[in-house]
């Protein structure tokens, strides 16, 4: 199992959890784990077949599209941290 | 007991002197004046390193560290510089020479000089904590004194790092915000105040910084950032720009013109408990097209208003980000190029995220699609 952390904008969604648990060998496996486990969160960062593009995934500091994509290996003690965009600067 | 005459010349009977040709031939030799403050702000030689008489011995090992290096010592007229060269032979310095004549018949002979400009008295002592450290130093501290750094926003992200900017003396800092102060600003936007309820952002921004360092011009735009005056704003000739914004076009916007401009971004956003903070330097690293090529739809982007934010946090990232811009002009550190800091005030943890240049980026990369601004519709104001 590895570690997810869920930023504060998709923690509603992870019913409040800052870190859940998803299993997978690769990033692939690991996001449709996690959509199976917490569908309403997997819907927000994963369409079925690629990340969504306003997401960032990093396993282990690492942005998975710059190590190669969906195909990337996962170990069990790897962090994954989702990164949607976010937009505030609370200004109002 | 000798006189000061004897004195001088038995110490230079001991010393070597070396005219201007003499000791211009000594290679790799660290050139140390050792006059007074106000003699060397007069003008000096070039590459000369100013260290006073009076604290020659205790500074010398960090200036000079290897006791092999020649060294060339000069003052008005190589009195001083003689007993200098003497106390520096007595610590161990194999290769030292007193420039004969001195600084009076270098000027003389119409060898270069150097008029620097300098930090007044006034200026010296406000800044006195930044001329301590050796990154920043009088010259990293007139850098600060002649940058240009723009904030677009005077809220949550844009209070911190305008207070602590115009502490530091930055010479002209630009405000855009076209908002009014009210109650629920003042749980973290601390540039305002009970004082400025209900008046423009960026004039009780200006007042409290005029307040705080006069060195500070501040240039005021009561408006709302867009592709209308975004390039009228930025010909102003902004050389950091400092994102304090609260929504998504006002992002795209701003980062598609500083990498059309060539324009340092320094990024911060907040929620809830946690920030972001990074250093868009166009073509060094990512833009923020390359994290997320497009902003997220309307149904899927957070919703600010509704979020919240923990007073402190805008002070944490503001002032994170003000240490980025600082440090970018001052020329000194490593700025967060390609790093994402990620903040966390609830766990009280940090993290660092590696970012990359997206070579497919539809702004900076190889093959650009988007040359124009977007203004994208606003969905995520409140």
């Amino acid at each position: 199992m590895s570690v997810v952390r869920v930023p504060p904008v998709l923690r509603e969604e992870a019913g409040g959890a800052r870190e859940v648990e998803a299993s997978g060998e690769t990033v692939r496996e690991l996001l449709e784990d996690l959509s199976s486990r917490l569908p309403q969160l997997g819907e927000r960062i994963y369409d079925g077949e690629q990340i969504r593009p306003f997401v960032n995934v990093y396993v282990d500091g690492e942005d998975v599209r710059t190590l190669g994509g969906l195909d990337v290996p996962v170990r069990d003690d790897s962090t994954v941290v989702l990164l949607p965009a976010m937009a505030g600067g609370c200004g109002r | 007991m000798p006189t000061y005459r004897e004195l001088l010349r038995e110490v230079k009977a001991r010393i070597r002197e070396a005219d201007a040709r003499e000791a211009q031939a000594m290679d790799g030799a660290v050139w140390i004046d050792v006059r007074r403050q106000e003699e060397w702000e007069q003008g000096h030689l070039p590459g000369a390193i100013h260290v006073p008489r009076g604290s020659l011995e205790s500074r010398i090992e960090g200036v000079v560290p290897d006791r092999s290096t020649p060294v060339v010592l000069y003052c008005a007229s190589a009195e001083r510089s003689a007993f200098a060269a003497k106390s520096l032979g007595e610590l161990g310095y194999e290769n030292v020479v007193s420039l004969a004549g001195g600084f009076t018949d270098w000027k003389r002979n119409g060898y270069d000089i150097v008029l620097p400009t300098t930090l007044s008295p006034e200026r010296r002592t406000r800044y006195s904590r930044h001329l301590l450290i050796p990154e920043i130093g009088e010259a990293g501290q007139l850098k600060l004194l002649e940058s240009k750094i723009l904030l677009i926003g005077a809220g949550g992200l844009g209070s911190p790092a305008a207070l602590y900017l115009a502490a530091a003396g930055i010479g002209k800092l630009g405000i855009v915000d076209a908002d009014i102060v009210d109650e629920t600003n003042l749980q973290r936007q601390v540039a305002h105040s009970l004082n400025t309820l209900g008046t423009p952002k960026v004039d009780s921004a200006k007042a409290r910084i005029e307040g705080l360092n006069p060195d500070v011009e501040v240039v005021t735009y009561r408006e709302r950032l867009s592709s209308e005056n975004i390039d009228r704003i930025l010909d102003d000739g902004w050389e950091i720009v400092v994102d304090g914004t609260d929504n998504f076009p006002t992002r795209y916007l701003l980062n598609d013109a500083c990498v059309w401009r060539d324009i340092p971004l320094v990024y911060g956003s907040i929620y809830r408990f946690e920030g972001q903070v990074t250093v868009f330097k166009p073509h060094d690293g990512p833009c923020y097209r390359c994290l997320f090529p497009e902003p997220p739809p309307a149904e899927l982007a957070p919703s600010c208003s509704e979020g919240g934010v923990l007073g402190v946090l805008p002070g944490i990232v503001g002032t994170l980000q003000t240490n980025e811009a600082l440090k970018l002009a001052a020329g000194c550190g490593d700025p967060l190029v390609g790093r994402l800091l990620l903040v966390d005030a609830l766990s009280g943890e940090f993290d660092e995220m590696h970012i990359k240049r997206n070579p497919n980026c539809p702004v900076c990369g190889d093959e650009p699609s988007i040359t124009e601004y977007i203004d994208y519709v606003e969905f995520c104001s409140r």
